[in-house]
C-alpha cells in the first residue's frame, strides 16, 4: 500500500503498529506535493522542511509514550488560519508576505495532537468565491476530469478549493477549511470527498482571517466521513479568544459514525427540488433516501418555505459583514501599502485597496457599504436579517418533525473554468443549498454519494440540529457504506 | 433601486477604494445587477419579526461575559512586525497635520 493510500484512522493505526514512521509518511507526501503541486496549485505555501522536522519529532514523542491523537498525521491548512511565523495571504495581493505573529486556535489544536502540516492551501480571495477562480496566487486544478472533455480544466470549488484538491489528488491525508456559505461543503463535492460545516460555534475564530463573522466556521475535509470525525474533534472546543465559540464538551464525533440510523427520521425539504436541476442530481438525492429508508431511517417530508430567500439574504448578510471586516487592511498595520510620492493618508487607503482587493472583493465591500450606507440599512441590512430570523425559524420547526435533513450538496458536478464565471450572481447560484446552513447556524456535511455522466463526482449534504454533528455523522457515514463511493480522480499520488 | 454614476462614486469613497473613472460604468452594471436580484427580499413579509443578529443558533444569550481586564499587551515589536513602515515603536503614516 502507498503510504499517500491512507485514511487517517488507517495512517494512526499503522504509525501505532510501527508499520510506518511520521518521518515516511510526510516524506511520501512531499513528495507527491512536489510532483503534483506544480500542476494542481493547490498550495499557494509549501512547508516540507518544516512537516518533516515536525515529522521527526512525532517519531520521537511516539518513541517516548506521549503520541497526541493526531500524531505524524500530514494535513494542509486553508491560507486563511494564521500559522505563526508562516506566511498567510488569504488568497489576496493585500496580504502578500504577512507572517503572522500569533497561531489560530484551530490550528493550535491541531499541532497540540500531533498533526504535521506540509502547507497553506489556495482558496477564493478573502474566502470569497466559489471557484478557487479569485485567488491572487492562481486558479486551482480539480484533479478530476470529464470523460468525454478530459482537457478541460475544472475548478474544485470554493472558497477552500486548494484544500479539497490537495485531500482528493492525495497531496495530504486531511485539510482545513472554513465554510461561510458553502466553502467547505461544495468543494468537498467537486471534489469527491468529505467535508463538515460544524456547528456555528463548534470552533473558535480566533486566528481565522474574517469573512462574514456571524457565518464563517471552520472545519475539516478528509477522504471518509470517519477521517472528517477525527479531525473536528480536534479542531473544536470552546475558546476564550472567541466569545462566539461555544462552551460545550467536545464529543467522540467517530464513535457516532458506527450508529445506526434505524429509527432516525430523515427530512426533505420540498423547496430544494428547484427548477433546471439536473436529472442526475436529482436522481442521487432519491438514490440517498432510499439507501437512508433501506438502513430503518424514516423519511418525511418537511417545508422550508422561506429556504428560496436565503442566497440573497446571504448576499446582504455576507457583504455587509465583509465591509466591516476588510476595513482594516489600510496599508498601515500589516500588508501590502500602495501610494504615491505626495499621496495624503486618504490617497494611501484608496490606492492601497484598490491595488490589493481584486475585483470581487472590491465588488462584496462595495455592496455591503452600500447596504449599511445610511438610508439603505432597514430596506436592505436589516430586512435581510429579519429574513434570516426566518430562515432558521423554518428549520427550529422542521426540528421537532424529522433528526436530520438529506439535500443535495450542490446543484451540479465541477464545471470549467470560464463555465458561467462571468456573471456574479450566476456564480452565486452555487450555494443554493448550503447557504440555507450558514444563516441558521446549522452543521451539515457532504458526502462523495455518485457520479455524473462525465464521471464526475458528485456530493449529498446531510444537516443537523445545532451541536448535533454526531447525528449528522451517522447519516453521513450510512450514506458512505451504502454508496460504497470508490471512484478515484485521474491527478493523484501513486496514480 | 438603481444606482447612479454619483451613487456609486460615493459607495467607492465610503469603502476607500479608489475607482477611477474609466471603471465607474462597468462597476455601476455589476452593482445594479447583484442589486436588482437582491430585491427580491421585498416581497417577504417580515412583520413583526425580530432581526438575527450573530450566528449562535441558541441565540445571543448564550454568549459569556468576561471579567474587563487587560489580558494581552507589551508586544510591540510583533504588532509592528508587519507593517509597511515604522518609526521606533509607531506605524509610519503620511502627514496628517500641517
Amino acid at each position: 500500500m502507498h503510504p499517500t493510500d491512507f485514511t487517517i484512522a488507517g495512517a494512526v493505526a499503522a504509525l501505532e503498529e510501527g508499520v510506518i514512521s511520521a518521518e515516511e509518511l510526510t516524506r511520501a507526501h512531499v513528495a507527491a506535493i512536489e510532483a503534483l503541486n506544480p500542476k494542481i496549485n493547490a498550495l499557494i505555501t509549501v512547508t516540507a522542511e518544516h512537516a518533516i522536522e515536525a515529522a521527526r519529532a512525532s517519531d520521537a514523542k511516539r518513541a517516548r509514550g506521549e503520541a497526541g491523537p493526531l500524531e505524524g498525521i500530514p494535513l494542509a491548512i486553508k491560507d486563511l488560519f494564521c500559522t505563526e511565523g508562516v506566511q498567510t495571504t488569504a488568497g489576496s495581493k493585500i496580504l502578500d508576505g504577512f507572517i503572522p505573529p500569533y497561531e489560530s486556535t484551530v490550528t493550535a489544536q491541531l499541532k497540540r495532537d500531533g498533526a504535521v502540516f506540509l502547507g497553506k492551501a489556495n482558496l477564493d480571495e478573502f474566502a470569497m468565491g466559489s471557484s478557487n477562480l479569485t485567488s491572487a496566487y492562481g486558479a486551482v486544478l480539480n484533479p478530476w476530469s470529464r470523460r468525454n472533455d478530459p482537457d478541460a480544466r475544472l475548478v474544485p470549488g470554493g472558497s477552500s478549493g486548494g484544500s479539497a484538491a490537495a485531500v482528493a489528488a492525495r497531496m495530504v491525508l486531511g485539510a482545513t477549511g472554513t465554510d461561510t456559505g458553502g466553502s467547505i461543503r461544495q468543494p468537498a463535492a467537486f471534489c469527491g470527498i468529505a467535508g463538515i460545516k460544524p456547528t456555528y460555534g463548534r470552533c473558535s475564530r480566533f486566528g481565522i482571517v474574517a469573512y462574514a463573522s456571524s457565518l464563517d466556521q471552520a472545519g475539516p475535509f478528509a477522504r471518509t466521513v470517519e477521517d472528517c470525525a477525527v479531525l473536528l474533534r480536534s479542531m473544536a472546543g470552546h475558546d476564550p479568544k472567541d466569545s462566539t465559540s461555544a462552551d460545550r464538551a467536545v464529543p467522540d464525533f467517530a464513535a457516532a459514525c458506527t450508529r445506526s440510523v434505524k429509527g432516525l427520521r430523515i427530512g426533505v425539504p420540498k423547496e430544494y427540488h428547484i427548477d433546471g436541476m439536473p436529472a442526475e442530481i436529482e436522481k442521487l438525492w432519491r438514490q440517498g433516501l432510499d439507501w437512508l429508508r433501506d438502513a430503518g431511517a424514516e423519511i418525511v417530508e418537511i417545508s422550508l418555505p422561506h429556504a428560496g430567500y436565503a442566497l440573497p439574504t446571504y448576499y446582504i448578510v455576507a457583504p455587509a459583514e465583509a465591509s466591516s471586516n476588510l476595513a482594516r487592511y489600510d496599508g498601515v498595520r500589516f500588508g501590502l501599502r500602495a501610494a504615491e510620492k505626495e499621496s495624503d493618508l486618504r490617497d494611501l487607503y484608496e490606492r492601497t485597496r484598490a491595488a490589493g482587493f481584486g475585483p470581487e472583493v472590491r465588488r462584496r465591500i462595495m455592496i455591503g457599504t452600500y447596504v449599511l450606507s445610511a438610508g439603505y440599512y432597514d430596506a436592505y441590512y436589516l430586512k435581510a436579517q429579519k429574513v434570516r430570523a426566518l430562515i432558521a425559524r423554518d428549520f427550529r420547526e422542521a426540528w421537532s418533525k424529522v433528526d436530520a435533513i438529506l439535500a443535495p450538496a450542490t446543484p451540479s458536478a465541477a464545471f470549467a473554468e470560464g463555465e458561467g464565471s462571468d456573471d456574479p450572481v450566476q456564480m452565486y447560484l452555487n450555494d443554493v443549498f448550503t447557504v440555507t446552513a450558514n444563516l441558521a447556524g446549522l452543521p451539515g456535511l457532504s458526502v462523495p454519494a455518485g457520479l455524473d455522466p462525465q464521471g464526475l463526482p458528485l456530493g449529498l449534504q446531510v444537516l443537523g440540529r445545532p451541536f448535533d454533528e454526531e447525528t449528522v455523522f451517522a447519516v453521513g457515514a450510512a450514506i458512505e457504506r451504502a454508496a460504497d463511493f470508490k471512484a478515484l480522480p485521474g491527478m493523484r499520488a501513486g496514480a | 433601486m438603481s444606482l447612479d454614476t454619483a451613487t456609486v462614486r460615493r459607495v467607492a469613497a465610503l469603502a476607500r477604494i479608489r475607482l477611477p473613472e474609466e471603471e465607474v460604468a462597468r462597476v455601476q452594471g455589476e452593482l445594479n445587477g447583484i442589486l436588482g436580484w437582491i430585491e427580491q427580499l421585498q416581497a417577504v413579509n417580515t412583520d413583526g419579526v425580530e432581526p438575527m443578529a450573530g450566528g449562535n443558533p441558541e441565540g445571543i444569550a448564550a454568549m459569556p461575559m468576561r471579567d474587563d481586564v487587560v489580558t494581552d499587551g507589551g508586544i510591540a515589536p510583533k504588532v509592528l512586525a508587519n507593517a509597511p513602515d515604522r518609526e521606533g515603536e509607531y506605524f509610519g503614516v503620511p502627514k496628517v497635520v500641517e
